[in-house]
This record gives structure tokens, sequence and C-alpha cells, in this order.
């Protein structure tokens, strides 16, 4: 028999939302949304540097807020709901938000960039490429400060995702985040042609993924009879929702697990799901590239921690197996590709995907320090990726030419710009993992959790496939330093003082992250010291008490 | 009727615009197909709200078909500038990005 409809009953006591726990979100938003009204009412000439101001404001703001914030949780690790219990905010978020926030400003000095008074995007993205009218609106000047509102947009999805308390949240979440990457991916100035494809497979892509996760939700919402995490929780460990309780709605949650994974896999571009990243990767203007590499992955990956260990963290043995094999496939398939490739950013985009499958040895251990070994991984990782993508965006064909793809043609870099060719070296060398850097230190973290959490072939497979990783980046080392350049060799363009910084912030946060990790290890990151369950530092008493009916 | 029909019908809404999505060259028709597995995930989602004597799953529904549109706006966009540029909507003469 089909039970009634609940009507929907209001209560007596309206819904907590506490606003002050929800002011980060709500700055970047309300900044989003007044850059919108600049585009309407602020003279052309203007917009540019208003636009800038009111982006780094927002972000700033939202940092301050975030760190402010700390102090009003809860002393023991647990954390709290907002908004009716559809975002949840502890320590482990706040860090996640913290870390997009900051990469996302120094994303920004990238996008801020110009050059001769041109910066990376497209004049007028509406032009057919090569036609009259774009020359035209090149000569004029013209360009898009859209641009700074759809970051904006895209960082609030960003931030939404790690916190989302349930998964119709977390679903607008990953399109808020996608939908203006999806247009930013396609607004490069040079190449357009790449970029316009780059966009078109992105969107099809991405879509196609979001429907595979919001499908597995709604599974997941006919096995637990809820969308709420916590109440998924309750869920999965009394064995499915009233009308399941025989037992026959566990192949409901099995299809609920492995495509709400494959969603969020695509997102953090593991393999076999990461064929979208390496043509995104080169086709989408270079600071939107920095942009996904370093927030992007740490919001994909806090949202993917955050629906593992805490809905789902009643059944490990159903989605561990499943993850082992995705981290094996990661770690072994990019790194193999990775050595065959010619161009530098689809090199930096294999890597990426490579150490997304190092992260997902830290997933698997499913334990507190493989969650504060991710983080401390993300982060490590994002400032490192973002120095990287700095750099490309300086080597040039020739001067004011469009940015140099081809590897090969690098040869000579080192003696050329010694400096900004030991920058990268140093990236690449904490992108292998070389002690002294963070890279060393974020895998001993990730690798240490999971061999802790019993996953020791894992990690014999993340050793070897280090080996292999190393072995391309020291390439690129040797072809900088020591082999002499093909005709002029690469052209190095100034580095304006936006691009020089972030190379200088990737080159600071790279070494000290390596050379004294202490202070975050201790201070930033859950610890399995302090004697909470792996999850109880994600899940949160008030979703269960909040959201039962 | 049981409800349980419905989730098998959404299911086989949703395999067929998985497959469309695989198959299909035309840029526009996959998107279709993409809306298709959205509407699915409705369907399922109305089902199991009714089978769970519950209102959630319906207004999940909702909200599915506002991000919906706002995804067919994002999309048309993309799709419309290369076709502009290349005057094909095919997936195959987008080949420039690869190995």
């Amino acid at each position: 028999m089909i039970p009634h409809m609940d009507l929907p009953v209001i209560t007596e006591t309206p819904p907590n939302i506490d606003w002050w726990l929800l002011a980060p979100l709500a700055t970047v938003f309300a900044a989003g949304v007044l850059g919108v009204l600049f585009e309407a009412f602020v003279p052309k000439g203007r917009r540019r540097g208003i636009q800038i101001g009111l982006a780094v404001l927002a972000l700033l703001a939202a940092f301050v807020l975030l760190v402010l914030q700390v102090g009003s949780l809860p002393a023991d690790e647990s954390g709290v709901t907002v908004a009716a219990g559809v975002l949840a905010v502890d320590r482990t978020v706040i860090f996640f938000q913290g870390t997009i926030t900051v990469l996302a400003l120094v994303s920004l000095l990238l996008i801020s960039e110009r050059r001769d008074g041109r910066d990376a995007f497209a004049a007028q993205a509406a032009t057919v490429p090569g036609s009259e009218e774009e020359r035209a609106h090149i000569m004029a000047g013209s360009q898009h400060t859209e641009v700074y509102p759809l970051v904006l947009f895209a960082v609030l999805g960003m931030l939404m995702f790690p916190a989302s308390n349930d998964f119709l949240t977390m679903f607008i979440a990953l399109e808020v985040m996608s939908l203006p990457l999806y247009l930013l991916c396609g607004l490069a100035r040079r190449r357009r042609l790449f970029s316009q494809e780059a966009a078109v497979k992105y969107f099809l892509l991405g879509a196609f993924s979001s429907a595979f996760f919001l499908f597995g939700a709604a599974m997941v919402y006919g096995y637990a009879g809820s969308v709420n995490f916590g109440e998924i929780r309750l869920a999965v460990e009394a064995g499915g929702a009233e009308i399941f309780r025989g037992g026959d709605g566990e192949p409901l949650l099995l299809m609920g697990i492995g495509l709400v994974a494959i969603g969020l896999l695509f997102k953090v571009g593991a393999v076999p799901f990461h064929n979208w990243k390496p043509d995104v990767y080169q086709g989408a203007p270079t600071p939107i590239t920095a942009l996904m590499a370093s927030c992007t992955l740490v919001a994909a990956f806090g949202a993917l921690l955050r629906v593992f260990f805490v809905p789902f963290g009643g059944s490990a043995e159903s989605w561990q197996p499943m993850l082992w094999v995705v981290a094996v496939l990661t770690m072994v398939v990019a790194a193999v590709i990775a050595v065959t490739q010619r161009d530098v950013k689809r090199l930096l985009a294999y890597s990426s995907v490579v150490h997304a499958g190092f992260v997902l040895t830290a997933v698997v251990a499913g334990s507190t320090d493989g969650l504060a070994g991710a983080m401390f991984y993300l982060a490590a990782y994002g400032f490192t990726t973002l120095g990287a993508f700095a750099v490309v965006t300086l080597v040039r064909t020739r001067d004011g030419g469009q940015e140099l793809g081809d590897l090969d043609r690098w040869a000579g870099l080192g003696r050329r710009s010694p400096a900004l060719a030991g920058a990268l070296a140093l990236f690449l060398l904490a992108f292998a993992g070389i002690p002294l850097t963070s890279g060393f230190i974020g895998k001993f973290a990730v690798f240490e959790a999971a061999v802790a959490a019993g996953a020791t072939p894992l990690v014999v497979v993340g050793v070897l496939s280090s080996a292999v990783t190393a072995f391309f980046y020291v390439r690129i080392i040797v072809v900088m330093f020591f082999r002499d350049p093909e005709g002029e060799g690469p052209t190095v363009v100034r580095a304006g003082a936006a691009t020089g910084g972030v190379i200088v912030i990737g080159v600071a946060a790279t070494l000290l992250l390596g050379l004294y990790p202490g202070p975050v290890l201790d201070h930033l990151l859950p610890s399995s010291e302090a004697g909470s369950e792996p999850v109880a530092v994600m899940v949160d008493q008030a979703s269960t008490e909040t959201g039962a009916k | 009727m049981d409800p349980m029909n419905y989730i098998v019908l959404a299911a086989l809404l949703f395999t067929i615009g998985a497959v469309g999505v695989l198959l299909r060259r035309n840029a526009i028709i996959v998107f279709m197909c993409v809306e298709l597995m959205l509407n699915a995930c409705n369907l399922a989602f109305v089902a199991f709200a009714r089978m769970h004597g519950d209102i959630e799953g319906q207004v999940i529904a909702f909200f599915v078909m506002v991000v919906a549109a706002a995804e067919v706006v994002v999309g048309l966009a993309i799709i419309m500038q290369i076709f502009r540029t290349r005057r094909s909507a095919s997936l195959d003469d987008a080949n420039l990005l690869k190995y």
C-alpha cells in the first residue's frame, strides 16, 4: 500500500538560517551579482578596474570571514549545519573553502594580467575567428570583463561543493561551479578554434557526467527516503528506508553509489573518466586552466571525500573495491600516457590526472589520516600547479606571439631565462615528490595513511607510478637546461607584476610547505590523536536532528 | 500501478539518453540526449517520492528543471559559437585537440 503524501507542514519555529556561517558564500555571490550589474551600468572604460577590485575584495572578505568563523565552531572537532541543514560547516570544510579562496585569489592575479593592453581572453567571443568583425574588435581594444563575475560564480560553486550536506545542494553546487567554467574555457584570445572545441567537449562531457551524478542521487533517494547526508547515513546503517526493510533495497544503494561516484570522479578527472582533461586544459585560456587545475580539483576532492565519508561511510566495503580499481588505473594509465606527451599543457593535464590518483589512495584509506593527507596534498599541489601554469603563460613562440606548447622547442630556456626555468624546475620536482618540496610531504602523508589502512599494494603502485612520472618531469628539466636550442629557441616575455607574483607565491608555498609543514599539519588539519572517528570529523549530529521527521 | 514500473521506465529513458550521447554525432542531438537523461532523473525522483510518501523528491524535480534550463542557455551558446566558426555542429569535425 502506498502511504499518503505528507503535506508540507509549516513548522512553529522557522528554520535556522545562520547568516554568520553563510557569510563567505553570500559575499562571493553578492559580488558576482554586483559584477553583472556593473557590466550593465558602468561605462566601458572603467569596468575592468572595478570588476577586478570587486572580485579581489570579495575573495579577501570571504577568506577573512572563513578565518573568523573557526572561532564560532564547537570546540570539539564536530560541525554545525546551516540553512535548514543543506550546508555543513566544520573545520574540514573551512580548510577546503579557505584553500579554494586563496588559490582563486592567486589565479585571479593570473586572469587579470594584461600585456600591451590585451589580456588572455577573446576581444569579443561572439565574433567568428579570423573575421573582419573580430579584427575590428581587437583594434578597438574590446574586452570581456564578464570574465570576473563568471569566475566569482564558479568560485561560489566551488565553495558550496565540499560544504553541501545533501545531494540536491551538491548537484546545484556542481552546476554553479561548472557552467561558468564551460563558458570561460571558450574565451581564449589566441587559437580560438582550440578554445571553442575545448568548451564544447567540456560542456557535453560535463553535462553527461552530472546526469550520472543526478541519477545516482535519485537511486540513493529511493533507497534512503532522503537526500540529506546525515539521514542517508542512518538509513544505510538501518538497511534502507522503511519500505525496504526486507533488505531488497541493496541494489538501489549500490547503483546510487556507483553513479554518484562516476559524476564525482569525472570532476576530479580519474581514469577512465579523464578524457576531457587534456583537451580542456590545452584549449582553455591558460589562466583559466590554472584556476581549474587548482581550485576545481580541490573542490571536487572535497565533495568526493564528503560523499564517501559521510553518507556512504557506513558501507565502505561496497565502494572501496571500486575506488581501488580507479586509483590503480589512474596512477598507471595516466603516467604511461603522460610520457608520450609533447605539449606542455597536455603534459600538465596528465600530471594532474596522476596526482588525482595519488589523492584517491588517501580516499581509499578512509581514515582521518587519509583525510588530512588528502587535504595537505591538494593545498600543496594547488599552489605548485598555479606556479607552473604561470610559467607557461610567459614562454611564447615570439614576442607578442602565442604560448609555446611544443616541449622540444623549450630547449635553451634555462640559458635564456635561468630564474624562470629554475622556478619551473622546482615546480616539476615538487610534482615528482622530491624531498624538501611540498610534493614530498604530501605524497608521504597520503601514502602513509594508505599503508596504515592496509592498502599497501596501492602504495606500491603509487610509488612505481611516481617513478614513471619523475622520468618525464626530469626530461623537461633536461630539455630546458642541457639541450641546445634549435634556431632561436623560445621567447620569454617579461613577467608583469601579477604573473611574477603568482610564480613567487608558487615558489614560496612549495618551499615553505616542504620545509616547514609542521604548522599546517598540526593546527589546520584533523588529527587522529583527537580520538575522533574518521567520519565524525565531517559528519555532524545537527544534520540528523534538524532533518529528522 | 506499482510505482516501481516508473523507476524502470526512468532507467530505460536514462539508458536511451546515455546511448544517444555516445552514438550520435550532432552536438544538438547529443545535448538533447543529455536533457533526456536529466528528465529520466526527474521521473525517478518523483516516483520515489510517491513510494516514500514524501514531498522532497518532487521539490528536487523542480530544482533540476531550473538547472537544466540554465544548462541549455550555456550549452546552446557554446554550440552556436562553434557552429558559426565551422558551419557544422558535428562533433567529428571538432578534432583539433588530440594526443
